[in-house]
């Protein structure tokens, strides 16, 4: 579809910095890709392609989306590791009201302090943004995985 | 083939590292308890309504299909080995769907829907040439049949004629929490599924271990999902193999565990409070008030309810140290979009990436990495007592992991001598 070109620019920033500031470790600032009234969820190909609603995670908020970092860093426990997200070229799937829809591909892997690698997960991004000044603003953001067997558990956001 | 365990105590206080590690043993748990005399959960009645639907699951390292026969073929439920009696394929390959038969697709033999193997292509073979030899049975010849049992809807199956009647198996109080949970019409709300690189009895265990639940699940203690200063205790059926972990909303104060608590490394009341408080939300739902259930039925199953989440887990082992845990999450027929909506919100704290949950994988992770070097060591279960194994009307206990222990012992013919029952 005709996209603009400061829209595909935009989206592009958007979602180089999505991948990296997670694999960074910096997930505060990860949640400031997201507007206000955000929704983040991660479900399963599985459960998608049924028609069944079962999410691992559901924020349906931005305060949400803090809590699950505030959690992950003070709270719980998990496996110790380093992500590495691969995400592929967007595709532009609509408009309406400013806000526009991408779908990306991702790969993530997990890397334990020891340097073991391995595919963590594997599916695709639907993201719905709009424009806020000069950069996109996430929406919605659903991670649908296709690694539905979670190895080991899901702690760090995909 | 059978294995020796020389326990160090009777009571089954000491359990030796071996058992999490060696092939031998794996191999004589899937024949003694998998296949032996045990009722394993098999999938819920909701999950195949209708004529010819069918699911595939693992009992123990055996693929097991779970099918609702057609109308011809008589509606019942049924369920039997996943493997076509030919050369050993698997006949059903999906998770999940609605079949008139179902066929092998390597030699195309042909099974209806309750196992029983109906057509064998040129079995007469063409023009008077090849084919099966005149004497062989067809009929002796369908895959190893389960018996299934349906309690009010949730299904299980033996592959025992040996297995007690389910009412006894699962004695009064597991049949009592079964019709607790499936008291009116449920929906399936979806599934997850999880691997941990650890043996399927540290799973088991885990179940059965109310003390660590307020310690390594901090996110229980931190916003009194689940503490220990709660009202509430575990219960096991007479032979000691299922238990419950249970406890009540709200009675407890921040004072009382703030006082229980205090002094544990690691464990902070007032570390963090939630922004959104949404998911805590609980009004009691069951007459009991229950806000935390866990009924765990020996050797594959728990039914888990954390406020308004419920589900159920099918402990699928996966070698000796490989575990899927498959999960099916459910409400009520009769949920409003609210409550539904309020359920999917509650399924943050359950499964793999849940709250309260997502700890285990680790904690059983760690342990399997670490016992491997040391067959013979063992591990100290003493919390909660020595000796005899009882009920409590509280929670800092691991008794009931020693319940299993002696159960897993006398199916595999390795009891103490004198050992605890």
């Amino acid at each position: 579809m005709k996209v603009p070109d400061v829209i595909r620019h935009a989206a592009s920033d958007l979602m180089a910095e999505y991948g990296l500031l997670i694999d960074e470790d910096r997930l505060e600032d990860w949640v400031e890709l997201f507007a206000e009234d955000c929704d983040y969820k991660v479900v399963t190909r599985e459960n998608v392609e049924q028609g069944l609603p079962n999410i691992l995670i559901w924020c349906d908020n931005k305060d949400m989306l803090r809590d699950r970092i505030a959690s992950y860093r003070d709270v719980n426990e998990y496996n110790l590791h380093w992500d590495r997200h691969i995400i592929g070229l967007p595709r532009f799937c609509g408009e309406a009201a400013g806000v526009w829809t991408l779908e990306a591909s991702y790969s993530l892997f997990q890397t334990d302090l020891e340097g073991a690698s391995r595919l963590f997960s594997a599916g695709r991004y639907r993201i719905e943004f709009r424009m806020d000044g000069e950069a996109a603003r996430i929406k919605t953001a659903t991670v649908i995985a296709d690694t539905g067997l979670i190895p080991t558990l899901l702690a760090s956001p995909i | 083939m059978s294995i020796e365990v020389s326990w160090e105590r009777d009571d089954y206080s000491r359990v030796p590292y071996r058992l999490y590690h060696d092939p031998q043993v794996y191999a004589e748990e899937m024949a003694r308890i998998f296949r032996g005399p045990t009722w394993n959960y098999l999938c819920l009645e909701a999950e195949i309504a209708n004529p010819g639907d069918f699911r595939t699951v693992w009992i123990g390292d055996t693929p097991v299909v779970v099918s609702r026969a057609t109308a011809a073929a008589g509606s019942a439920i049924h369920a039997f080995v996943n493997r076509c009696s030919h050369r050993g394929a698997q006949i059903v390959r999906k998770t999940h769907g609605n079949a008139q038969e179902h066929v092998c697709i390597y030699h195309r033999w042909c099974y209806r829907t309750d196992g029983e193997l109906i057509g064998i292509p040129f079995r007469r073979g063409l023009k008077g040439e090849g084919g099966m030899p005149r004497d062989f049975d067809m009929a002796g010849a369908s895959p190893r049949r389960l018996k299934v049992a349906n309690v009010s809807g949730m299904l299980f199956g033996t592959f025992s004629d040996q297995s007690e009647p389910i009412e006894d198996y699962l004695g009064e109080f597991g049949m009592g929490m079964v019709r607790r949970f499936f008291h009116k019409p449920i929906t399936i709300l979806g599934y997850s599924r999880q691997l941990i690189r650890g043996n399927w009895k540290l799973y088991a265990e885990n179940l059965r271990d109310t003390y660590h639940a307020s310690l390594l699940h901090e996110f229980f203690v931190t916003y009194g999902v689940d503490r220990a200063t709660q009202k509430g205790g575990v219960k096991m059926d007479a032979r000691h193999r299922h238990n419950m972990n249970h406890a009540y909303t709200a009675t407890d104060t921040q004072e009382d565990a703030k006082a229980a608590y205090a002094g544990t490394a690691g464990v902070k009341l007032d570390r963090m409070r939630l922004r959104d408080t949404k998911l805590l939300q609980h009004t009691p739902e069951f007459a009991d008030r229950m806000n935390l259930a866990g009924p765990t039925f020996f050797p594959n199953c728990i039914i888990i309810q954390i406020n308004h989440s419920m589900g159920t887990r099918q402990i699928r082992p996966k070698g000796v140290d490989g575990v899927e845990i498959f999960q099916t999450l459910f409400g009520f027929a009769d949920d409003t979009p609210e409550m539904t909506r309020h359920r999917l919100l509650s399924a943050n704290l359950v499964g793999p990436a849940g709250f309260v949950s997502m700890e285990d994988g680790e904690a059983i992770e760690i342990i399997q990495k670490s016992t491997l070097n040391e067959p013979e060591a063992a591990n100290i279960i003493e919390m909660g007592g020595r000796g005899p194994i009882t009920d409590l009307d509280h929670r800092v206990t691991e008794t009931p992991v020693r319940g299993f222990w002696s159960y897993w012992a006398e199916l595999m013919g390795v009891e103490a001598p004198g050992g605890v029952r």
